[in-house]
């Protein structure tokens, strides 16, 4: 059936007729439903079995356990942090003014609705009041997805409208390189930012990072990346602070890494006191990700499934991650070295280096951002030595710079800059090996 | 008359020397965040790349080859000084804004460049109209990204508020990044590409 109106409406777009212009979004929508009907022309470079459309799939596949417990994280973080207050229910008054509508967060609105409505619904009523319970389980993740999906169908919408429009100009066909940046993209937001940003910053994305080096393949940056470090430097109150990450108004929830930007272990201690837990225990309770941050970042249980799936498949490089953890770990304990010394006072240097895993986005970025195949390393060894720098740059940013309290975004397009680089020195230094041995 | 017209109004769209030649970089990120610094800075290089150009253009029989640079430089330095004792006294306050790059317009390619490439080859007359050529195609460029940045960056033009910020009570979200550095040289990128899908025989291979 799909394929008879496929085929149907095939010839509205042959050259020269009306909608020729969008043949483009018709030829991915058909080769996205089916297999492609024509196969390569020209000199085709095969490596293995995987294509393109593949290896996106085993990316977004890998996604899906951050992207589901992003939904539930932000629910949660939402509700204790409700509860932690005494704050019973959720504000639902609608905006007075033109302004109001423009920053209006329709989510607790709806919400209230939803709580009602479900009301006596036996397992599937929710309820905001935090127990271990179904019931509450199944309102976080409700709730979590009224702010994710948004998020996640602007950045589709606008990057693919971009996409479309590049496509069809130069007359060639979309590929599916967009659908992985636009499920990375809303997973390093936080839960609270305005649609209309993430509508700007994906298309400098798309169009500054991407497609004016021509589309996918030849971005030397994560084009989800770029979008994010535009963001972060055009609209620096919507992505940074102390209020933005748990969507609760008026009520301050920083990232554990920004306590431990001032505090050092002590930020920590605190926290863990706060929840009631040993500093062991909220370790535990950071891995699984139960803390407030972007929406997919936080989760290092997730992350190392998604590490797991790229490097079974593959697709991610295990020596970009293993390079980023080992030197990771070395410049944290270096740092630690000078704090444990007293070479230098600032507690943020004093952090345990076992804890600079569990926060901020080391394990996400590590995981699906630095080993993007295209703007990471090539060369084996060269994946080493990209991985090293970023690891470097992230916990010297982390450690010495007191303005960003994280630093895998700026570390990994540090990297990204360097990576042909570092590829370029590495097949030198082989051709020279190569012809003293032929001498 | 034809030859003068093309001489002054070549390098604004044709040979632009920020699009074309990238020269003057430098100075296009830093004075570029405000139109007024820009503007000042647009008729100080004009003024100076004119007149040194005619001036380096007059005495250019009697330059001796081997130190036709340090003359050059000189004519340009003195041109420079002048305007940055103008600017001191007459209007400080921008004068202060711009700082050291009024010093620096003597290191500015685009004056030396033309004093080099253009001056010392023709008569002073053309040498002149070129310099004010150059300078104009060097202010578009400026007035445009700082036009954009201002508005953008700060939501106001020559200082006066278009649009109300967030923080002065009103709706306009400004852009931070437009008061760094990285979104002139964006701005400029985006400059030539338009410039370049006109006249596409400015693309490079």
């Amino acid at each position: 059936m799909l394929r008879y109106i496929m085929d149907k409406i095939a010839p509205l777009f042959d050259k020269g007729k009306l909608l020729h212009p969008l043949y483009p979004a018709y030829d991915a929508i058909d080769t996205f439903l089916y297999t492609p009907k024509s196969t390569a022309q020209g000199s085709v470079h095969v490596r293995d079995s995987l294509c393109l459309k593949r290896t996106m799939t085993t990316v977004m596949i890998a996604l899906v356990p951050c992207v589901l417990f992003a939904m539930f994280n932000t629910g949660y973080q939402t509700f204790e942090l409700m509860n932690a207050n005494g704050i019973t229910k959720l504000p639902s008054q609608m905006p007075e003014t033109l302004l109001g509508w423009l920053s209006f967060h329709w989510q607790p609105w709806l919400m209230t609705y939803l709580l009602s409505w479900t009301e006596g619904w036996g397992p599937l009523a929710l309820t905001i009041t935090p127990d271990v319970s179904f019931n509450y389980f199944l309102t976080c993740f409700v709730y979590g997805a009224l702010y994710f999906f948004p998020i996640y169908i602007v950045t589709f919408v606008v990057g693919i409208l971009w996409e479309l429009l590049f496509a069809s100009v130069r007359g060639h066909e979309i590929n599916e390189g967009f659908f992985v940046t636009s499920l990375l993209f809303p997973l390093t937001l936080p839960a609270t930012i305005p649609l209309w940003q993430v509508a700007i910053a994906i298309t400098f994305g798309v169009v500054v990072a991407k497609e004016i080096f021509g589309g996918t393949g030849r971005n030397f940056l994560n084009p989800a990346l770029a979008a994010r470090a535009f963001l972060f430097f055009t609209f620096a109150t919507q992505m940074s602070g102390a209020t933005i990450w748990v969507p609760v108004d008026g009520v301050s929830a920083a990232t554990p890494l920004s306590y431990v930007q001032t505090d050092g272990m002590a930020g920590i201690q605190m926290l863990a006191e706060q929840n009631g837990m040993t500093e062991m225990q909220y370790w535990f309770w950071s891995l699984i990700g139960l803390i407030p941050g972007s929406l997919g970042e936080t989760s290092v249980v997730c992350c190392v499934f998604g590490a797991a799936l790229l490097v079974y498949t593959g697709i991610g490089s295990w020596r970009i991650m293993v390079s980023i953890l080992g030197m990771t770990l070395i410049s944290s304990f270096f740092f630690y070295f000078l704090y444990a010394t007293g070479q230098v006072s600032a507690p943020v240097y004093g952090v345990h280096p076992h804890w600079q895993f569990v926060l901020g986005g080391l394990a996400f970025g590590l995981v699906f951002m630095a080993t993007d195949p295209v703007t990471g390393s090539m060369t084996y060894k060269g994946q080493f030595i990209y991985g090293a720098l970023i690891g470097l740059v992230i916990m010297v940013i982390r450690a010495t710079n007191s303005a960003y309290p994280e630093g895998v975004m700026l570390a990994i397009l540090v990297g990204n800059c360097c990576a042909p680089l570092i590829d370029y020195f590495i097949v030198q230094a082989n051709i020279k090996r190569r012809e003293l041995r032929n001498v | 008359m034809k030859k003068y017209y093309d001489i002054l109004f070549a390098p604004i769209f044709k040979n632009n020397p920020v699009a074309l030649q990238v020269l003057g970089i430098c100075s296009a990120l830093a004075v570029t965040t405000k139109l007024e610094t820009a503007l000042t800075m647009s008729l100080a290089v004009t003024f100076v790349t004119a007149f040194s150009c005619m001036a380096v253009s007059s005495i250019r029989k009697f330059i001796p080859d081997s130190i036709r640079m340090i003359v050059q430089m000189i004519i340009i330095a003195s041109f420079v000084i002048m305007v940055d004792l103008v600017l001191k006294a007459r209007a400080y306050e921008i004068s202060r804004q711009l700082s050291v790059f009024v010093g620096l317009i003597i290191t500015n390619c685009i004056v030396m460049g033309r004093a080099e490439a253009y001056a010392m080859k023709n008569p002073p007359v053309e040498s002149f109209l070129d310099g004010i050529g150059n300078g104009l195609g060097y202010s578009l460029v400026l007035l445009v990204v700082a036009a954009i940045r201002e508005l953008v960056g700060s939501g106001k033009l020559f200082g006066q508020t278009i649009f109300l910020t967030v923080n002065d009570g009103g709706w306009y979200q400004p852009w931070g990044i437009m008061l760094l550095a990285p979104s002139a040289f964006f701005l400029i990128g985006f400059f030539i590409w338009v410039l370049r899908t006109f006249r596409p025989e400015q693309i490079e291979e």
